[in-house]
Formats: structure tokens, sequence, C-alpha cells
């Protein structure tokens, strides 16, 4: 039995519509807190104020607006909030395609999984193949719950996903930034560099890596929750050692003794 | 939500978001965290109906009385009205590692990430005496097309990254954990059929008529946001809906952080300062969109009367 799908849609590719529906591929774990009152240990409550009066402005009442420049506000009413919204449809809009390594990791945003909707699976899954033979990605646009979105549509493993893609707005790239100044390290310098890089090089492994301080916290709560009180140390920084070159030598002699207790 | 650590001294533009330390062997590389994004939503005040802007108080929901922050603290529900209460402070000494203390143990290559694990990005700016280790480890990486990997805790939240370089300059981009990742298999998608041939090749021969080199920034322009200031311009222009409050939005004065991160970029080598242009003197790639930050936007809308 599938998930619940959280919204459904119609792939438009060339003349082709592919029937789909939407599944979140995140789950999120993060460990939530409450704001608390500290002598009560109740909840809070948020109020909009008027500092003039000190008064409690209640929801139905609150003006939105734009700042336009300080002290001068642009109303909006909910109309207006209403027009700036897209249109509703079903069609995500599969306009061209780019090769699959080429949009940069800073713009991916958030993964869904689309599934085959209205029995018509061979030509998601066909889909789904073409564009793993081809190596490329779809660049998609749709509309979902009053927002527009941008985003990649991938096949992975055979199935087909969407990642939305962050706004342009949204991304500040580094072309924008000005390149560090300062004395920059010499060849020999970058050649040991390039060493230490190569000696540490490996596999991506997402299962190797865990949310350790996640479970410490938990534990942590789960221990306080029993009137218990876990003990906590701080741990000291490390120290400042001696020339760049003489710490990339010693790093190197370190990683290569490694591998060779490894291999031995 | 009042802000965590109010306590906190105040950081300022150079120190950025947060502090840490690389390690890459032996090598440690002091850096400041500043955030790569910020969101394209226009920044909308609340009104009272005559026009004066709310402020948000955070009460008793006992007394209905206003807390100031000190009274105020973090608890984890851990089952219906009962709460256990976490300070900074342990949260802080739960870090396993060295507080701040980022080892990049691993280096694989760039392109071998599945995009599905992205989540944000963090520009990271020099933070000690000198710059050499920094740009060392930036040539190296875009040298070999490497990332190096490593998890760390930042403000109460444990972070998989890869550390990348572009430009000289390194960024983090944050990762998720792999068990916040679902499988095809977890959402219950059915088994893949055997390949319908024909139709591979008729999606085959859409995808290559419709392919092209790489994706322009402008398309990912955000449109809804773009609507709404046109909205605000028009009303503006009309003088319609226009309050004049005479009171300045009442903002603690937030440190520009990508001021400070160009700051801390060209700090280092006043000689060499010729050679460090800012951004505004630098030649705009042809096509290339500039990201509008709040206050840029805000400014743009207030000075096209």
């Amino acid at each position: 039995m599938a998930d619940r799908a959280i919204w459904k849609g119609i792939l438009r590719v060339g003349a082709e519509g592919v029937p789909v529906k939407l599944y979140s591929a995140v789950i999120d774990r993060a460990v939530r807190f409450n704001v608390l009152e500290k002598s009560t240990l109740t909840r809070i409550t948020q109020h909009m104020v008027n500092p003039e009066t000190g008064e409690e402005v209640p929801n139905d009442r609150i003006q939105k607006a734009y700042e336009v420049e300080a002290g001068v506000y642009v109303r909006l009413t909910a109309e207006d909030l209403e027009k700036s919204k897209p249109k509703e449809s079903r069609d995500i809009e599969v306009t061209r395609f780019v090769p699959a390594s080429h949009i940069d990791q800073q713009w991916y945003d958030r993964p869904y999984y689309l599934g085959p909707d209205e029995g018509d699976a061979a030509a998601y899954f066909a889909l789904a193949a073409a564009l793993e033979n081809e190596k490329r990605e779809g660049i998609a646009r749709w509309r979902m719950r009053n927002s527009r979105y941008v985003g990649a549509l991938r096949s992975e493993g055979g199935y087909l996903m969407l990642i939305t893609l962050k706004f342009a707005e949204e991304v500040l790239t580094a072309d924008e930034l000005p390149r560090p100044t300062g004395r920059t390290p010499d060849a020999k310098e970058l050649k040991m560099a390039e060493q230490l890089v190569l000696a540490l090089e490996d596999e991506f492994r997402p299962g190797d890596f865990h949310d350790e301080y996640r479970e410490r916290v938990m534990k942590f709560i789960e221990a306080k929750a029993h009137g218990l009180k876990p003990k906590l140390r701080i741990v000291g920084r490390k120290k400042e050692t001696t020339s760049l070159a003489d710490t990339l030598a010693a790093s190197l002699k370190a990683v290569r003794g490694n591998k060779e207790r490894a291999v031995a | 939500m009042p802000k965590k650590k109010q306590i906190e001294r105040p950081r300022s533009e150079r120190e950025g978001f947060w502090s840490g330390t690389l390690s890459f062997g032996l090598v440690s590389i002091p850096v400041n965290f500043y955030p790569a994004n910020r969101s394209s939503h226009l920044g909308l005040r609340m009104l009272a109906p005559d026009g004066t802007p709310l402020q948000r108080r955070y009460c008793s929901s006992r007394s209905g009385k206003e807390l100031a922050p000190e009274e105020m603290v973090r608890g984890y529900e851990v089952e219906k009205d009962h709460y256990v209460v976490v300070s900074d402070d342990e949260l802080e000494k739960l870090d396993p590692g060295k507080s701040g203390d980022i080892d990049l143990r691993r280096f694989v290559p760039v392109d071998s990430i599945p995009p599905i694990y992205f989540e944000r990005g963090y520009f990271l700016g020099p933070g000690g005496k000198s710059t050499k280790a920094y740009q060392l480890l930036a040539a190296t990486m875009a040298k070999t097309r490497r990332a190096g990997i490593a998890t760390f805790v930042m403000r109460g939240k444990e972070y998989l990254i890869a550390i990348v370089a572009e430009n000289g300059i390194l960024r983090a981009e944050t990762m998720r954990f792999n068990d916040e990742i679902r499988t095809p298999e977890d959402i219950g998608l059915p088994e893949k059929p055997a390949a319908a041939k024909e139709k591979v090749r008729h999606f085959e021969q859409i995808i290559n008529k419709h392919s092209e080199p790489e994706l322009s920034r402008a398309e990912l322009h955000d449109e809804t946001s773009a609507a709404l200031l046109e909205i605000v311009k028009a009303k503006r222009a009309q003088k319609e809906d226009v309050i004049v409050t005479g009171k300045a939005e009442e903002e603690a004065a937030e440190p520009d952080l990508v001021a400070g991160l160009k700051r801390s970029l060209t700090a280092y080598g006043r000689r060499r300062a010729s050679r460090a242009r800012t951004v505004e003197d630098r030649p705009r790639r042809p096509g290339a969109r500039r990201p509008k930050p709040r206050q840029t936007a805000r400014s743009r809308a207030s000075s096209s009367k």
C-alpha cells in the first residue's frame, strides 16, 4: 500500500501527458522544543500589540503592509495578495532538459518522489528510463498550493523525482563575492595539500554518518524526564601548531602511517 | 519564537553567523559562517487599523502577563503538558566533539553526491590572522574537484556538510542525514515493469529535441514576489493605501552579513589591495541575475517614484 500522495499533477513533456502523484522524499527528524514560561512550565502565548496604546490587535483587524521607505507603508489587501498568487493548475510543465550534472549543488532545495497515477505506469517508467539513458534532467515549472515552483525532474534508481530549485533571489553565489586576498600558498604547500586530499579520498557513503548529537539530546531529555541529572563535560580546543608546510608534512606522515598500519 | 540566545554577546558583521575551525590533517583553519541563502519573500509588516506597526509580545498563558526573555525557557514535551527544560548551556555541552571543530577526514568527488542530500549553503570567510591555509584548502578543493565531508554541531543542531570551493571561496553545503531521506520502497511505489522500448525511445527523442547545455539563472526568478512588488509600486504611484507613520520599522540592527563576508575576504594583505576589487567593480556575467536582498528590493521600490 502506497503512502498518501500530497498532490497530483500531470507531467507535460512535449505532446505527452504523464499523470503523477507527489510524495515527500524527506522526513523531518529535528528535535522540536517549545517556549515555556519559566515559573509555571506552561506554553506561552503570542500577541500582536499596538505599542502606542498597549492594546492587542486581533487577527481579523491586522493589516499587512510593505515598507517602501522608513515609516512609509503600502497596505496590501486580501485581494492584492490573492492577485499575486498563481492560477490553479495540475500541469507540471517540463520546458527543457540539461545535462544531469550541470546544476550546481547550491540550487537544489526540497526533493519529492513522483509515482505513477491512474494506471499509466508505462509512460512514467519510460520517461524515467529515457532521462537515465540520456543523462539529462528536466526543468519543470508547476503551481502547487498557491505557490509557483521551479524544479529539476530526475531519474533516481528508475523512479522519477522532482527536486525544487531555489529562486535566483534566494541564493548568493561565489561569483558575486571578491576572491580572498592575502598571502597565497606556494607550490610545495599546494602539492602537499593535494597529496593529503588524495590520501583521504573516499566514496560518498551517507550511511556512515549519523546525527549523534540528536541521539545524545534525546537521551539527555529522557534521563532528565526520569529525574536524573546527567553529567556534562566541557571539551577543550586544540592548540595552534607550527608552520603550514611543516603541519602539512606531519599530516601526510600521519595519514600514510595509518594506511600502512591498516594494510599490515 | 523569541531569540534563543538572548544573553549572547551580539556578533559583528565580520564574525558572521557562527565561527568554527576546519581541521585539514593537522592544519587548523578558523572560519566564520555566513548564510548563502535568504528568503525571496517580501517581508510584510503587520499594522494596527490606525497604521501603527505592531509588535509581537510573549505572554504567560496563566496570568496573561507579558514575559521578559529571562522569564522563558526551552522545553521538550515528553508527554502531554509535561515538559523537560533544556538550557542553551546543556545543549552546548552535549556536543560530543570539540566545540566548533569541523574535522575534514574524507574527501569525495563533488559530482558523486546525489542532489537529494543538499539542503542549505553557508559561505565560509577566513577567520584567523592569515588567509594562507584557507586559500590552500580552497585551491586544493577546486583543483581536485573534491568535497570535504564532515559532521559538526552548530547552534544546537548537528550538520552533515560538504565543503566545496568556487572562485577561491569555501562554501559548506549542509546535507540531510540518511535517515531523513525516504526510499521508493518506504513510500510504496510500484515495482518497475519491463521497459517499453518504443515509449522509452519516444521520450529520448523529446529529450534530445528540447535539450540545452545549461540552465540560466534568469529562469529561476521568483515571480510571485515580483508580482506583489509590482502591485506595491502601482499602488504607491496612485497614492492608494499609502500610510505615512513617520515611524521607521523597529528593527534590531541586524548585522549586514553579506558586507561582513566581503570584508572578511578582502581584509588581508593590504599591499594587494588593488587586486581586491569589490563585487560592484566586477563585470557582470551576461545573463547572470543578481539576487535582491530585502533591503535592496525595498530601496528600489522606494526610489522608483
